[in-house]
């Protein structure tokens, strides 16, 4: 439809799936080809959408200023953002804001590899807000929403089940690759946005009970 | 119903036959207030079987009436009720072939805010309507069938073409999600003043006009995305102060003060991305154009998504 370059979805993710991906890709050869992240719930992602709390802001960078900002999600699971002179709103957000804050951010998953073999996930921010109590509920439920539809087309994708149904249709091509790279379970998954949902559900449940 | 929104819609159809009946308003009022507060008739229906009362009487047809010459002018996406006398400048986007004799012309009228359908009767004996050509049409008639609305063209339609282009707009479509972006181009811009040219001027110039003195004006370009979609949506002056609460004045004082027009759409990144919205508006292109913005900031039900979660 479109013949502008179409932008790319902002995926939601917890924490501790989008800390467990590792397995970057491309669709096409092209130099300028987006670069996506795995998920191991079987779903492509070139920017992802996290609202969470800072918690800790620090100048990392050695010759310029380069800021690490640690935001937490409902599970205790932290996401890594990174800032500097390429980022420079990004960066001066960070500079500036108190945490404990709630935040959104906006940014591109990055990966890279440490000296022992693992691969380290962060998000290159585009932009990071000071947000509300409010925003940060709306995403828990829809990131949670989001995952368990994740999840439920992963199980209901067992090799075992496409070839009952005869012919091998819609079996997703991520869902395929995420087997391929990461194994065949994603019950953490469920676990982690059942979780975050019953956070937010113990909340609203001590708030003193009015009219009943 | 009040005495006085009946005595407005008595007043209102009494206009129709000052020229024909000798009848008051109050004559017209005691009617209605029969209708609609003895018999328990909608005040559409009243003012209906009154109507057709006093056109009997006159021996007219319906189609000889209208609401003086004040009728409102609307857009298409305006159109939200039957048998309302209305004025509109649209453009014919689609002539289609009339199934009946009593048809002359069928087919859809499109503005920026949508299309609509429109019917020309033959006994109305109106000039012929172009394809691709825009009108102003004065005096056309509402319908409505199955929920859809329409226009209908009639004897007392003046049709006047214009020398104008109109962007038909899609109809108004619904979206929510994250503001995840604010793209360059928002915040305080500025148009070229030339006549019928708004284009948005890079550095002092149109790019049809060269350099101008141009004149502020307040928008915004955004992205929300749900997670699954995204959809960019364009905010106008109006719809911008409503969702930053930025007035142009104020845009130009924060302007002024800085010395630097980016301050404004930097305000407007801090104030309104990472919340959440809907956005009820027409397409235009790739865009949405933003005609009412509400935030989505109340309560959420995690109980529901959780007991889906528990099933699976």
């Amino acid at each position: 439809m479109a013949s502008t370059p179409t932008r790319e979805v902002a995926r939601r993710v917890f924490a501790r799936e989008f800390n467990d991906a590792s397995f970057t890709f491309k669709e096409s050869d092209d130099e300028r080809a987006p670069v996506y992240l795995l998920l191991p719930t079987g779903q492509r992602a070139n920017r992802v959408f996290v609202v969470g709390t800072l918690t800790e802001t620090e100048d990392v960078g050695e010759d310029s200023e380069y800021w690490q900002g640690r935001i937490v999600d409902p599970n205790g699971d932290t996401f890594f953002t990174y800032a500097g002179q390429y980022q420079p709103d990004a960066a001066s957000a960070l500079r500036e804001l108190d945490p404990p804050a709630y935040v959104s951010v906006v940014g591109k998953p990055r990966t890279f590899e440490t000296d022992d073999g693992e691969v380290n996930v962060s998000v290159r921010p585009e932009s990071i807000t000071e947000v509300t109590e409010a925003e940060r509920d709306r995403w828990v439920v829809e990131t949670a929403e989001q995952t368990l539809d994740r999840v439920r087309a992963f199980d209901s994708e067992t090799p075992e089940a496409s070839h009952e149904g005869g012919d091998a249709v819609g079996v997703d091509e991520y869902v395929e690759m995420a087997r391929e790279q990461y194994g065949g379970s994603v019950d953490a998954y469920k676990q982690a946005a059942i979780e975050a949902l019953e956070s937010l559900d113990g909340e609203r449940e001590t708030e003193p009970e009015a009219g009943v | 119903m009040s005495e006085t929104d009946l005595r407005t819609h008595a007043s209102e159809i009494h206009e129709q036959f000052a020229d024909h009946l000798d009848v008051t308003v109050e004559e017209v009022a005691e009617r209605l207030d029969t209708l609609v507060n003895e018999y328990k008739v909608p005040i559409s229906e009243a003012r209906r079987s009154v109507t057709n009362t006093y056109l009997d009487e006159a021996g007219m047809d319906r189609e000889e009436i209208s609401q003086g010459g004040g009728n409102e002018r609307v857009e298409v996406a305006d159109i939200d009720a039957p048998e309302q006398w209305v004025d509109l400048t649209a453009k014919v986007v689609d002539l289609w072939d009339a199934t009946s004799d009593a048809v002359a012309q069928v087919g859809l009228l499109g503005d920026e805010t949508g299309t609509v359908k429109f019917t020309k009767w033959s006994k109305s004996d109106l000039p012929s309507l172009e394809e691709g050509a825009v009108y102003d049409l004065r005096n056309v008639v509402t319908d409505e069938y199955q929920g859809r609305f329409s226009v209908k063209l009639n004897r007392t339609t003046v049709i006047e073409e214009l020398d104008e282009e109109i962007e038909v707009g899609d109809d108004a479509v619904e979206v929510e999600g994250a503001l995840v972006d604010i793209q360059s181009g928002s915040g305080l811009i500025k148009r070229c003043p030339e006549e019928d040219c708004t284009r948005v001027l890079q550095n002092g110039r149109c790019s049809e006009h060269g350099e101008v003195e141009g004149e502020f004006d307040l928008r915004i370009k955004g992205v929300l995305d749900d997670g699954a979609d995204v959809h960019e949506v364009i905010f106008d002056e109006e719809a911008t102060e409503a969702l930053t609460g930025i007035t142009l004045e104020q845009a130009k004082e924060m302007a002024m003060d800085a010395l630097d027009t980016t301050v404004v759409a930097d305000e407007m990144r801090e104030k309104t991305l990472g919340r959440y919205y809907r956005v009820v508006g027409p397409t235009l292109g790739r865009y949405v154009l933003a005609n009412q913005t509400e935030q989505l900031a109340g309560g959420v039900d995690p109980e529901a998504a959780l007991i889906k979660a528990r099933s699976i």
